[in-house]
Formats: C-alpha cells, structure tokens, sequence
C-alpha cells in the first residue's frame, strides 16, 4: 500500500488536525515508513481467529440508579478556555 | 538515607528518627539541586508538598501511621492530582489544573504518602526516550548524553538519581519497563486492570497500566499494596480480593522454572546487553532456579499490531482535546472547525499527531477490516503464544530492551526506529500480563540493563518474589550514578 498527499490531507482533515503543505510531505514520507513496518501483519492467515479487543474478559458492570456526582460545574468550568454564564463559549456555527 | 529502603524511611519515621517534613524537604532540596541538570521534574508545589508532609506527621503522632504513612513519592504527570497542574507532557494541557484526584493519586493520599512533585513525560505517554515532552527531554542520570527511556522517563530518572525514593508511572507499551531498564531501577506494570485508570490521562485504554517505580522489588511490593484496588469508575477495574504482595517476598527459588524465549535472543539484542542477561540468568540458576527454552512466535508481530491497535485508540482517545471544555486553545481562527483544527495542530506535539494520523487511518472507512481488525486477530495469537509458553515454565525471563540508553537525538528523527527498540515490552500489554524490569548488569558503555521478567495472569507477588531474591545476592539495584552524588 502507498499513501499519497491526497490520503494525508484526507486523515488529517478527519482528525481536525491543521497541516500545511510543507508539513504534508513531510507526514507522507514518516507515515509511509510506518505503513510499511504495519504491512507485515497482512502477511499472516488469521482466518477463523477471534479479534481480541481487550485483555480480560470484562463487561459493563451495572450500578444503582442513585446520584454519585455532586454538581461540580464551577470548577470543572475553570479550566475551560472560554465561558459565560455557565455554558462553553464556541464560535458561532449558524447565522 | 539516599539509598534507604521504604521499608527504612518508613521505620525511621514510624521511630521519630526523622520526621515526614524534614525528609520531603530533604529530597525537594535535591531536586532544586539537581533538576537543572536532568529535568525530571516538570511541576512542584512545594508548600502542598510540605502540607501534605506536616499531616502524615501528624497522623504519626496520633498512631494512625500506615506502612507508607510520610513517605515522599513522585508522580507521572499523568495522573489527576486535585489542584495540581497535570500536563501529560503535552502544550495541550499546559494550563490544566486538575479538579479532581486520579485513583491512584486518591490511593497514595489515604495511605498518607506525600505528592513530591510531578514528573516529565513524553507527551501523552507516546514514546521511548522521554524527547517527546513539550517540557524538553530528561536526561538519564548514568550518563547526560543518553535518553533515559520512555515514556515513564521523569519518574526513571527521578528514582535513579535519588531524588525521590519512588514514584509512578504507566506502561502501555513498556512505558514502566523500559526506562526503568534504561536507569538501572525496578518497575512493574501490574496485570491489566488491577490499577484504576480513572483520572490517568488516556492514551490507549485497553493497554494503559499505572505501576510503581522505585530501587527495589520491596519497595514495588509496599508500593503496590497502595496501587491495586477495585473502582468503580473505571470499567475495567478488576473486583478481586486485596492481597499482600509482599507476601512471598523471601521465599526459596528452587525449583523455580525460568521460560527463555528464543525470540528474545536472537537477533537485534547487542551483545553487550544479552552478556549481562545471561550473568543474571546464571545467578538465578546458582538460586535454584532452571531454565526452559520457550518460543513465543508472534514477538516480530506485536510491534506491527501495536502500532494499528495503540494509535486506532489514542485517536479515539485525544478526540476530546478540542479547545472547548479545557485545554489549549488556538488565539486566531476564523470559525468552529478552523478553531478545533489550529488548537489541535498547535496543541499537539508532532509524535502525537502521527499517531492520531494512523489511528484515524486504519479505523477510516475501507480499512478497518484491513487493519484494526486484522491487529486484534493477531492479538489474540500473541496472547496464545504466552499461554502456551507458560505450560512449561513459571516466570519467563529475557531483555527488556535491545541495547543500553541510546543517546539523546540518536533515534529521534527516524520513528520507525524507535518504536523497534520496543521489541520486548508491547507483546505484555498487547496480552494484558503484568511485566518488571530490574537493573541486571551494565553494557559495554557503563550503562544500565534491564533484566525483564513476565509472569501469568496476577502473578506479581511471585514475580516480585522471584526480583527480591535476586536483589538479595546481588547489588546492581543498589548502585547509584556518580551524577546523583552531586546532589549532597
């Protein structure tokens, strides 16, 4: 598999991650020699194999439905970049 | 004191031979002394610190004290620590001041250990020679020219240098191991789930593990009795009765069976490295111990599958830094969007995103079958592989890393050459085993190596036993870098 400028501006937009052009080849030429270590995988049958997504067989555990979280908004708000009257400010996004 | 055990510190404060202030104060003005040199640390508070010290002796006097009660311990600044700015090394979270406590920091609290400070990272955890921090690269204490390793590499060398008896860190992909390879110091990283990843920055959730760092397999054992504990809030906390993991700390190791996998001696391991595992095998031989010849198949695949599976999930993870509800946010932008991609371009440091880059890739449209899938099908093979190895032998025993402390720069413009230096670490996590490296020897140039040992599923009070008793007939884990001296 080869990557070209046109799949990294592609991720890169997916990921919300600025990249100008200088910056694309650059990440071209670094994830291209990555791919090439991650191809090695496709060389191996792993017909009938389960996927393992986790280390132990865990599942979701359920819990009372009761309050276990205070109301914490005013500092959990002090860290945040931009705020009003409780709410996270954001620019606009409709007219 | 320097070199005492936390065993001893906590006798010498238990006795009032030593109170808790004086002793943080002790090592905060080591720090001063020495941080300069090796930027260990990337956050002190040193007036918290001495609070915190101030009522563990208080809790002395009042005869509350518990086995850690007083004792200084440094912590990856990974984890949520209440009023403290917890950075994970990145700009991203430059300014974060956490509201809450992480676990393990709630954990360390209620045992009456005293926050030291917190220590320098690569940035999200995502390297192997701590040259990834926005804080600048620490420097390994046996030699400034070399890296110390990663990601853990603040903790590492704050534990080498003697500039905080222990400390924590985390390991998703060798993370605890390595460094502590690297400095000539012992760290675990506990079987999956038995350390809560709540308030622990995320970097790639099904492989995240918090574990100790510290001079001794003892001091990993008192350390771990801290760590380990069902959360709720973690939903893949394991519930599982609390167990002393100390307890077989003296225990004879005859007849212990020692698996050697044939992949970790072949080649790739410079020689240097494979002369001092060897001496440290011949040692647990002279212990009682024999050896088995293992084979572990899929070793040359893990880093491969790692570098699919660990990525796809700090893609996933790192999502949530979007210059809304923290973080950093870029000053310019034009609307939402262009906001969302300058704070992340600005706000992440080029490793990390690389590997948002390939995450977002092998889990985009068309590729996941390709990729992500195919990574967890071979997961589960290198997951065999152990199993299979461990029918024949208890503990299984090899490198943790390739070479000694490569130097600083030496790998850091080529990324498909440091994640190769990971050879030996990611297989454990990929299979969710708990895995140690303790200092074994020296290389040809003078530094470290790291003897790692894997053990079965919840096995650390064996593998902790199967350390200490190496430790108590040799004393490579109790040398100390000339460097560290200069600190009084």
């Amino acid at each position: 598999m080869s990557l070209t400028l046109e799949d990294v501006r592609r991720i890169a937009h997916l990921a919300r991650i600025a990249v100008d052009e200088n910056e694309a080849a650059d990440y071209l030429r670094q994830l291209s020699g990555i791919f090439s270590l991650i191809e090695e995988m496709q060389s191996v049958d792993t017909t009938g194999i389960e996927p393992m997504s986790h280390a132990q067989d865990v599942w979701l555990r359920l819990r009372e439905d009761e309050v276990t979280e205070p109301d914490r908004h005013e500092s959990f708000q002090s860290v945040a970049p931009q705020v009003e009257a409780g709410l996270y400010l954001v620019p606009k996004v409709m007219e | 004191m320097l070199n005492s055990s936390l065993k001893e510190l906590a006798a010498m404060l238990a006795g009032k031979q030593i109170s808790s202030v004086e002793l943080a104060g002790e090592f905060l003005r080591r720090i001063k002394a020495l941080n300069p040199v090796y930027n260990a640390f990337v956050t002190l508070a040193e007036e918290e610190t001495l609070k915190q010290a101030q009522a563990a002796d208080e809790m002395i006097a009042a005869g509350r004290g518990q086995p850690l009660t007083g004792v200084p311990v440094a912590h990856k600044d990974i984890f949520c620590a209440n009023g403290w700015r917890t950075t994970a090394g990145s700009r991203m979270l430059g300014n974060f001041v956490a509201p809450y406590d992480a676990h393990v920091i709630e954990r360390f609290r209620q045992a009456g250990t005293v926050n030291l400070g917190k220590t320098n990272m690569d940035e999200f955890a995502m390297g192997s020679s701590n040259e990834n921090s926005h804080f600048g690269p620490v420097k390994n204490p046996w030699d400034v020219r070399a890296v110390p390793g990663g990601s853990s590499g603040g903790s590492a060398c704050a534990v080498a240098a003697r500039m905080a008896p222990a400390a924590t860190g985390t390991d998703t992909g060798g993370s605890i191991r390595q460094p502590a390879a690297l400095t000539g110091i012992s760290g675990i990283k506990p079987t999956y789930g038995l350390v809560s990843r709540y308030g622990m920055v995320a970097f790639a959730s099904s492989l995240d593990q918090g574990g100790p760092m510290a001079k001794s397999a003892e001091d990993l054992s008192l350390l771990l009795n801290v760590m380990v504990g069902f959360d709720p809030r973690d939903s893949t906390s394991l519930q599982r009765e609390a167990e002393d993991y100390g307890r077989d700390l003296e225990r004879p190791l005859a007849g212990l069976r020692i698996g050697l996998p044939r992949e970790y001696f072949a080649a790739g391991l410079s020689t240097d490295v494979e002369r001092a595992v060897q001496a440290a095998i011949g040692e647990y031989r002279r212990l009682g111990a024999q050896t088995v010849e293992v084979t572990l198949p899929n070793t040359r695949l893990s880093i491969p599958v790692y570098y699919v599976l660990a990525p796809a999930e700090a893609s996933s993870n790192l999502s949530r830094y979007d210059g809304v509800r923290y973080g950093y946010r870029a000053p310019e932008y034009r609307d939402l969007a262009d906001m969302y991609q300058k704070s992340r371009a600005q706000g992440f440091g080029p490793e990390v995103k690389r590997r948002i880059m390939i995450g977002t890739y092998v889990l985009s449209h068309g590729y996941y079958d390709a990729y992500y899938l195919q990574a967890q099908k071979l997961r589960r093979l290198i997951a065999r592989d152990f199993s299979e190895a461990f029918k024949h032998c208890d503990v299984i025993m090899g490198p943790t890393s390739p070479t000694t402390a490569f130097n600083l720069g030496e790998k850091s413009s080529d990324p498909v050459q440091m994640y190769l230096s990971d050879i030996y670490t990611i297989a454990v996590n990929l299979a969710g085993l708990p895995g140690m490296s303790i200092p074994a020897g020296v290389g040809d140039d003078g530094r470290p190596v790291g003897l790692q040992i894997i053990g079965n599923y919840f096995s650390e009070a064996k593998m902790l036993n199967v350390a200490h008793r190496y430790q108590q007939a040799t004393d490579w884990h109790a040398r100390m870098p000339e460097g560290a001296k200069a600190g009084g």
